[in-house]
């Protein structure tokens, strides 16, 4: 099958590429934009280490195909936080140990991203469930819930002093 | 003191060394999605290679047609056993001293197995081209029941060692059987058994599953022709023994095969073993002269790829009537798939399992573990545990609590009763170990009073009293288990792998300006070695560790070790990290007595420097001795600022801990909540307690997922049933409970700092726990023992089988 | 996982959606949220030639309310259900269902028309729809009609939609009284073990109506007009449960898999239904 033209904006900056329609959109974000955060692991959308923002939705990128995302904004996490500037959720996951191997990082914070701007205020069962699509095999969950509760809180403050 | 000195805590603090919950140095790269796992490695011009499946379960290949695969645009080669006989590398060695095939010759033994290997341009071209590969089986008669596998009409499996009378470990007696390993005093056992007040029996089964990190296993092998050098990146939890193997195996000398793992998306032991995507890998470098990438998808890990567990456990534990075991009986069978593939000591076909005595002072034991072979993939790792030990571990814990049951006693109580007591450590077990050091009363003590153990038994037999008056369809259950772990092999005269002895190495640079560079011979998979490797150093010598870099995981930098698995980095690499650190700091003080003039005796080490004895303002801080190793002549000592240490153990360490669940059993559903879980640990001196923690939690969800329904079912045909994780269960969020840790420190006697290894205590003593929790929900209604996992419909229908849906 | 080659069409209308189908015959499938297809296309299960994608076919989104009626597009989201305050409103039963379906990643993707069009005997919304009566309205060549959610489907992955038909959108009416969804499942992303949807409407302390469906317990999703008929004029006692659930089990015909054999899922599609009864009647 031929390839067709795809284009989109990934963090922030139009991007575009000649892909098979076949190609999902993970491989593409890999291995043609370079964006290696977003991880493969179980390839049938249960284990969310593929999570991107894609049109302010989390998405698992690994079920999606390069086409379907013609002319969508997406944010991965190269796009979160910069290395001078890092994301709270970034400092957040470090402070309290949220992460051990680090495959499952980059979508758990992602997703944790769109959580909390839907929700800036969760309850710890809010968080548990907000996050049910993100599987971790090393922590337990534990710390990565406490790491974003605690951004939840440190960007409510930030907010709340800013007004 | 020099008024410009601070104070000793104050120095000492600014080191992060043992003790500290330093933040991780990893995370910063982590969280920002800039770890460099396996599939993120990519070579100009690198292939892709994909694997042909074996569908069935055991089936005569009768041809292999690639044709229609080598026409597709952008395969370049398919590669069959045929092709790689010549090479002698259809077949290869496991670690267990079997073989196995890296591409089936003639025949296949499980579902999933490797039948071809097809080389393409992408990874998409190359899974078409698996698709396209046409391959004729002729079904054969499935083995799925290891207890059947030496009745009359067994199909023979191994054809090809079907008449060796004499495998690695010794005799067999049928060609389904692998060995027998038997330790301990038979005779005296069964002596003790005919003679008890008390004998309880049970058959417990440890049933498969698989370590299914979030990471799957890949390489990227490169063959540079022009230097003749292999380059092989992979998810390796060895890399040395990677490299030693692929030497022997394909003939190229060992100085010319680099191996490097990048990071590692966490391992669990999958990441262990040598599978034929990486022989296959390099061998399609070899033929191509371009680099080969294969990367396993889930289903591929789940079926082929280092299975856990399968022990089919018998016991018969005596006592005396007031509850003192006098004798342990153990026999198992131990099912290994196709090809025995254990990643265990040579020495050890069944791992540890005789640490199965557990925590208790047991005189007289016995084991004997018959390896059997299956229609399963190979594998037999240890899973988050030490080699069998979690088998071991679940064993001793579920006697205790049939044995209990048996006495009509609180399992707590007999627990006490029968611990090895402080004072008989180092203990010698009836089965052959040298138990370091352990204080297990005292963790016992603090565990139930922790969780008001009476308490929760006075609220369980009211829940019970309101269960039968029918104000609620709940049960309560209390696990509780006392385990002890066996971690950090070698010593070298008793582990190895392959026979390469397990020791481990740390080699330091001390850099001029006071900052330095360690490398190790282990591989962290999210352990978090780069920042307590560094806090072991930072507190051998004086060197703040956000000063010290740790590198691990390339052989062509690092010094030779065999890797991380079974709990042993801390124990082994981090005694070989302390031991550099204590001959950097010999060779820092005759630096230092020389620069303070003074004899090498008269000064004195002060948490970062020598000091004059009686002088303390008369110093010199490491930096400033770095800094004199390079650039000032010293009489009689070379200059520079180095050390390396390969530390073969003494011993073994031994860490403990006492754990207690409190779950609800829903008997309708047969769904199970958890109200409570406490975990103490103790793993001797504390590195980095945060770090502990983590680890802790991630042991015990990986156990609260193996207990309650994680496993690797095959149906009668041998197909395998939990193939993604749809059906292979990894909990999420959402159902795992929060966890109460705590913690004795009971230092090792043998090793340099004390450390100990807790990585895989929580899944060893997590597994028993939530188990005997479930089981002992049912003890009123005369349960007393049944199989994991627990799922949903194994709880039900243990409530059905007793009555409580009537 | 990597799914075979096709191409693919993105048309921006419903009747150009038809024409494809009709153009590429057999070879052609349509997609909505994609989270069961794609998957089964990479497991190499399902192998189409021509993927035709209905995202931007702006006319299948959204959710409406007109006296009484709700009418929701064929690709609105479950994120957009659970999100969506009128429909809350006008039938809680939605929301509460579609918060028990797979995953947040997943529910931001996956529409009620997938989900109730494809035939999964695992997807929760047939089972739902049933319990509303909801009805669908199918495209094809020769226009529209409408096939009741109750007469829909006809084995799994077989319904009454024709191979040139898409489902456009569902409607049912406002749901008043009680309602509840309840769905026993190994795990946050798994399907159903047993799951049953109730509503109840309640007149002087009795049961004046109720419809009970369930999810995942035979190859088509369950109504049970025998178990609605067990509480209504009951006052939804012990005795009544039990008859409606006796009466639900009777007409399940579930399959063993994973989750478990016959027999346990027969007793915790009974234990399922009981509490979903109990709890709708609680709200009625």
């Amino acid at each position: 099958m031929g390839k067709v033209h795809v284009k989109m904006t990934v963090n922030g900056q139009e991007m575009e590429t000649l892909a098979e329609p076949r190609e999902l959109l993970i491989h593409v974000l890999r291995e043609q934009f370079g964006m290696k955060g977003p991880h493969i692991g179980c390839e049938t959308s249960h284990c969310g280490a593929c999570t991107i923002d894609m049109d302010g939705k989390s998405v698992k990128a690994c079920t999606v195909f390069a086409v379907q995302a013609e002319s969508a904004d997406i944010t991965t996490i190269e796009g979160i936080g910069t290395p001078d500037n890092l994301h709270v959720l970034q400092a957040m996951f470090r402070e309290h140990h949220g992460l051990q191997c680090g495959y499952c990082t980059p979508g758990m914070i992602t997703r944790a991203y769109r959580l909390l701007q839907e929700n800036p205020d969760p309850t710890e069962e809010e968080v548990r469930f907000g996050m049910a699509g993100n599987l971790c095999r090393c922590t337990g969950y534990q710390n990565i819930v406490k790491a974003i509760m605690a951004a939840a809180a440190e960007m409510n403050a930030a907010k709340e002093a800013a007004q | 003191m020099n008024e410009m000195t601070p104070p000793k805590a104050e120095r000492a603090a600014a080191l992060k060394g043992l003790g500290t919950s330093r933040r991780r140095v990893e995370d910063v790269r982590f969280t920002q999605g800039k770890g460099n796992y396996i599939d993120d490695v990519n070579l100009p011009g690198m292939l892709f290679g994909d694997f042909v499946r074996s569908p069935y379960a055991h089936a005569r290949v009768k041809s292999i047609n690639p044709e229609a695969a080598l026409a597709h645009p952008g395969v370049l080669a398919v590669l069959t056993a045929k092709d790689l006989e010549p090479l002698n590398l259809h077949w290869m060695p496991t670690l267990a001293g079997d073989k196995q095939m890296v591409l089936a010759d003639g025949k296949v033994l499980f579902q999933g197995q490797e039948v071809a290997f097809v080389v393409a341009t992408d990874r998409y071209a190359a899974a078409d081209g698996v698709d396209l590969v046409e391959v004729e089986y002729e079904e054969l008669p499935v083995l799925v029941d290891p207890m059947k596998a030496e009745l009359p009409d067994a199909p023979v499996l191994r054809e090809d060692i079907a008449d060796a009378k004499e495998g690695a470990h010794g005799p067999r007696r049928h060609p389904n059987h692998i060995f027998t390993w038997e330790q301990g005093d038979k005779d005296a056992t069964e002596a003790v058994l005919a003679e008890a007040d008390v004998v309880a029996e049970e058959m417990v089964y440890y049933h498969r599953t698989h370590p299914c990190p979030l990471e799957t296993c890949g390489c990227v092998a490169s063959m540079d022709k022009v230097n003749g050098k292999l380059t092989l990146w992979g998810t390796f939890q060895a890399p040395h023994v990677v490299r030693t193997v692929a030497s022997l195996l394909s003939g190229i000398a060992e100085h010319n095969i680099r191996v490097i793992s990048p990071d590692i998306g966490g391992g669990f032991g999958n990441k262990v073993g040598v599978y034929p995507g990486y022989v296959c890998s390099i061998v399609a470098s070899i033929v191509t002269g371009k680099p080969v990438k294969w990367v396993e998808d889930r289903m591929e890990n789940l079926m082929s790829t280092a299975f856990a567990r399968d022990y089919w456990m018998t016991g018969r534990i005596a006592a005396t009537k007031d509850g003192k075991i006098t004798g342990l009986w153990c026999h198992t069978t131990a099912d290994h798939g196709a090809f025995d593939a254990c990643a265990d000591p040579t020495k050890f076909p069944a791992g540890f399992m005789n640490i199965c005595t557990g925590s208790y002072d047991i005189q007289t034991a016995y084991l004997a573990v018959d390896g059997i072979y299956t229609n399963k993939a190979p594998g037999g790792v240890a899973y988050r545990c030490s080699f069998r030990v979690t088998e071991a571990a679940y064993f001793i814990e579920r006697m205790i609590e049939v044995l209990a049951i048996k006495l009509g006693m609180d399992s707590a109580e007999l627990r006490a009763k029968n611990f090895i007591k402080k004072e008989q450590f180092p203990y010698r077990s009836a089965l052959g170990w040298e138990y370091d050091s352990g204080d297990y009363h005292t963790a016992w003590e603090k565990a139930l009073k922790a969780v008001d153990y009476e308490g929760l038994r006075k609220k369980q037999a009211e829940q019970l009293e309101a269960f039968k008056r029918g104000e609620t369809r709940k049960l309560m259950g209390i696990g509780l288990t006392h385990f002890t772990e066996i971690v950090g092999a070698g010593p070298v005269k008793n582990c190895d792998i392959l026979g390469m002895g397990m020791f481990d190495s740390c080699e330091i640079r001390i850099h001029p300006t006071g900052s330095a560079i360690a490398r190790l011979g282990t591989i962290s998979q999210g352990q978090g070695h780069a920042t307590t490797f560094a806090q072991i150093l930072a507190t051998e010598t004086g060197i703040p560790a956000d000063d010290i870099t740790v590198e691990e995981g390339d052989t062509d930098t690092a010094p030779y070790g065999l890797g991380t698995y079974g709990s042993r980095s801390t124990p082994v690499a981090g005694a070989a990290t302390a031991m550099a650190g204590r001959k950097i700091r010999a060779k820092a003080q005759m630096i230092a007595a020389y620069l303070l003039e003074v004899h090498d005796d008269d000064v004195e080490w002060d948490v970062d420097r020598f000091a004059v004895k009686g002088a303390p303002e008369r110093f010199k801080t490491m930096k400033e001795i770095a800094y004199a190793a390079y650039n000032q002549a010293i009489p009689g000592v070379e200059p520079g600022l180095e050390a390396v240490s390969y530390y073969d153990p003494p011993n073994m360490t031994y860490p403990f801990g006492a754990y207690i669940c409190v779950l609800d059993i829903d008997v309708d559903t047969g769904t199970a909540d958890i109200r409570q879980f406490y975990a103490l640990d103790d793993c001797g001196t504390r590195i980095n307690p945060l770090i502990i923690e983590g680890q802790v939690h991630g042991g015990l969800t990986e156990a609260l997922a193996i207990a309650m329904g994680q496993e690797i079912a095959y149906d009668e045909i041998g197909n395998v049933k939990t193939g993604t994780l749809m059906d292979f269960f990894l909990p999420t969020a959402w159902e795992t409970p929060n966890y109460i840790t705590d913690f004795t420190e009971t230092p090792s006697p043998h090793h340099p700092i004390g450390a100990k290894g807790v990585g895989e205590s929580p899944n060893v003593g997590g597994v028993p726990c939530f188990s005997n929790a479930v089981n002992d929900a049912f003890r009123a209604f005369g349960l007393t023992h049944t199989h994991m996992p627990h799922d949903h419909w194994r709880i039900w229908k243990t409530a059905n089988q007793l009555g409580l849906h009537d | 996982m990597i799914p075979g080659s096709f191409e693919y069409h993105q048309p921006h209308d419903v009747e150009g959606a038809i024409r494809l189908l009709q153009d590429l015959g057999d070879e052609a499938r349509v997609v909505a949220g994609g989270h069961s297809l794609i998957p089964m296309m990479k497991l190499r299960m399902a192998d189409l030639g021509h993927l035709i994608d209905l995202r931007r076919i702006e006319a299948l989104k959204g959710i409406s309310i007109d006296g009484g009626t709700v009418t929701i597009g064929a690709m609105t989201t479950q994120h957009e259900l659970i999100e969506s305050k009128m429909l809350a409103d006008a039938a809680p039963i939605v929301r509460e269902a579609a918060l028990q379906i797979a995953d947040p990643q997943v529910r931001y993707c996956g529409t009620i028309g997938g989900n109730v069009a494809n035939g999964d005997p695992g997807n929760d919304m047939p089972g739902l729809m049933q319990c509303l009566d909801a009805t669908y309205t199918l495209a094809g060549p020769d226009g529209e009609r409408q096939v009741a959610a109750r007469e829909f489907y006809e084995a799994a992955y077989f319904t009454a939609r024709e191979d040139e038909e898409i489902l456009t959108s569902i409607s049912f009416a406002g749901t008043a009284g009680g309602y509840a969804y309840e769905k026993q499942k190994r795990k946050i992303g798994d399907y159903a073990t047993a799951a049953s949807a109730v509503l109840i409407t309640k007149n002087g302390g009795q049961c004046a109506s109720a419809s009970i469906a369930m999810t995942n317990l035979a190859d088509t999703p369950v109504f049970s007009d025998e178990a609605s008929d067990a509480l209504v004029g009951t006052s939804v006692d012990d005795a009544a449960i039990k008859a409606a659930t006796a009466a639900a089990v009777a007409a399940i015909d579930p399959a063993e898999d994973n989750r478990g054999p016959v027999e346990f899922k027969k007793h915790v599609a009974g234990v399922i239904l009981a509490r979903t009864v109990e709890r709708a009647w609680s709200r009625a």
